[in-house]
């Protein structure tokens, strides 16, 4: 199993480390889309609206049905 | 409705619009050039052809490239459904949770694992293991669109599920219900077969602007050769599973299908508008132009004196027809609206009996609810201008690749292509127009089905979150920002890799 690993690990590693310039250009943008969408978009843009007012599914659900009822 | 904030509710709306038209440049293009390096790859194994290893290698970087920046640009609809429409994703939550938790466990798995070796794996793994993981890729990207197709027909044709009052979500009763509604089966196999035609377009497009500046010509040349075969056979199968969709539309969204066509007046043995334009001012099909007569009613029902409902029999009623009129479902619906409440109440009380009653009353009323909703019947009609050219536009576009692909083909095995050069101007822009089609079905598929996020159950306005205008323009142009840095990069690092073009020993990306 650990040699499964080791082999998986080298695979990927000498994958990157063949790059080129151009293909790690790629990659490198490809992590900075990334940090905006999970680590400045999600977190702080866009929060789970009803997770973020409502601990629990009978509270969201009764949120909900007011919606539904009072409009 | 008239609670709800309006610009809230179209400023939510243009920010998923704007986000699903963004991620959809991407889409289209990994799922049909997955197959095609999967097909090169394969003559590849097979013949054992350094060219054909290099015309692999280099789609698979430009399929590479497309894969990298698009990636995870999908997430964002579904950050979008957690934050702006709340209330949708609570009631649906039960229904998308199970097609999603697929499409990440298994579909992006496989897609995510493979896409390594595929790149990763030349003289490193087996040429078998190889050109399985090419295989592998295809098939996952596929899959990851099942899914996500899945859920959205569901949408259009709520199928397989009870709302459970108490809960206030909708549940499945039968997942096959879902995943093999003739909605989910159709919009798949006319979505997928129509990025396969933008796969093929994009192939053709990058040759045919190798062949006009004399460069690669045999690479070009065999490229055109395998994109224009499978181009052809991708586009007749768009033209067949787009009848088959429109047909279902017609049982399970008529108020879509009479805003595609633009027929305010229904009618048996109905006309197909070909060619022309249409005036709907007053509520009253103007249409000067081509037209087919009963072609509509053939293609709808498959029956040419069948009839076919317009904007108005939907709006009017039309007892013959046994179509209900709009007041009366919006009464019902607002029975239903309040028979949930009643049942809460008593529910609230004990009063079992009571509530038992009214959760009847609800659950008969249950297939108007939406409708309880808008005080005013014309709320329920789609923009139809907007989805009549959208879909004819998209029409004809696809009965155009079906002749530009044969000719290509037949071009190509004649060993002609090169001869024409008007052709290979047309074949770079061809892309474009591929673009255009796809986004225009989407706009059919979208805007045709306004007001509903859920049809006949939920509208659009009932669905959002109560956030502030501000905040939703504020993340709308953030989007724009971010979409189009990313859209302009791909252009870029593509460019720029096509003006390289296929060199021996390339790295992999």
């Amino acid at each position: 199993m650990k040699v499964w690993f080791h082999k998986v690990f080298n695979f990927y590693l000498d994958g990157f480390k063949n790059m080129s310039v151009s293909n790690r250009k790629l990659w490198v943008i490809i992590l900075i889309k990334l940090f905006i969408i999970f680590f400045i978009l999600k977190i702080f843009f866009f929060p789970d609206f009803l997770g973020s007012k409502y601990n629990t599914d009978k509270a969201k659900s009764d949120y909900v049905i007011e919606q539904l009822i009072n409009n | 409705m008239e609670h709800f904030n309006l610009a809230l509710v179209d400023w939510s709306r243009a920010q998923f619009a704007l986000t699903a038209i963004y991620h959809w440049f991407f889409v289209p293009l990994t799922l049909g050039l997955s197959f095609i390096v999967a097909f090169m790859h394969t003559i590849y194994y097979k013949t054992g052809n350094e060219k054909w290893k290099q015309m692999t290698k280099f789609w698979m970087k430009l399929f590479g490239i497309n894969f990298a920046i698009g990636v995870a640009t999908g997430i964002i609809l579904e950050f979008e459904f957690g934050t702006n429409w709340s209330n949708y994703s609570w009631i649906v939550g039960d229904i998308f949770g199970a097609p999603l938790a697929i499409e990440g466990l298994l579909a992006f798995f496989l897609e995510s694992t493979f896409i390594a070796v595929m790149f990763f794996g030349w003289n490193r793994v087996s040429k078998k293991f190889h050109l399985l993981s090419s295989w592998f890729v295809a098939f996952g990207s596929n899959l990851s669109a099942l899914w996500i197709l899945i859920a959205n027909a569901w949408m259009q044709n709520p199928v397989g599920t009870r709302f459970n009052p108490d809960t206030v979500r909708n549940e499945m009763t039968n997942f096959f219900d879902i995943a093999l509604s003739p909605t989910a089966v159709f919009k798949f196999l006319h979505t997928v077969s129509q990025a396969y035609v933008i796969g093929a377009l994009f192939v053709v497009a990058v040759s045919a602007w190798y062949l006009l500046k004399k460069r690669h010509l045999t690479f070009a040349k065999k490229s055109i050769l395998i994109a224009s075969v499978f181009g052809l056979t991708a586009s007749l199968f768009v033209a067949l599973t787009g009848d088959s969709s429109a047909s279902n539309v017609a049982q399970t969204q008529p108020m879509k299908l009479a805003a595609m066509e633009g027929l305010y007046d229904g009618e048996t043995n109905a006309s197909l508008y070909a060619l022309g334009f249409l005036n709907n001012e007053k509520n009253n099909t103007n249409f000067k132009g081509i037209r087919l007569r009963s072609m509509l009613s053939l293609l709808a029902f498959r029956n040419a004196s069948a009839f076919v409902p317009g904007v108005n029999d939907i709006l009017n009623g039309n007892k013959e027809q046994g179509i209900l009129p709009a007041e009366t479902r919006m009464e019902k619906g607002r029975i239903a609206i309040q028979s949930l409440a009643d049942y809460k109440q008593a529910k609230k009380e004990w009063n079992i009996e009571l509530a038992s009653q009214k959760l009847q009353e609800f659950e008969e009323n249950y297939p108007h609810f939406g409708y309880g909703y808008f005080t005013d019947k014309e709320a329920i009609v789609p923009p139809v201008k907007l989805t009549f050219y959208s879909f004819h536009t998209m029409v004809g576009l696809g009965l155009f690749f079906i002749l530009f692909f044969a000719w290509l083909l037949y071009a190509s095995m004649k060993d002609k292509v090169d001869k024409y050069k008007w052709i290979l101007h047309l074949s770079v822009w061809s892309l474009l127009l591929g673009y255009i089609a796809s986004e225009l079905g989407w706009i059919v598929a979208e805007v045709g089905r306004q007001p509903w996020t859920i049809q006949d159950l939920l509208p659009v306005g009932i669905s959002t979150s109560h956030l502030s205008v501000g905040s939703v323009q504020t993340t709308f142009f953030m989007f724009l920002v971010l979409f189009t840095v990313l859209l302009i990069a791909e252009i870029k690092i593509m460019l720029t890799q096509i003006i390289k073009g296929p060199e021996e020993g390339d790295s992999h990306v």
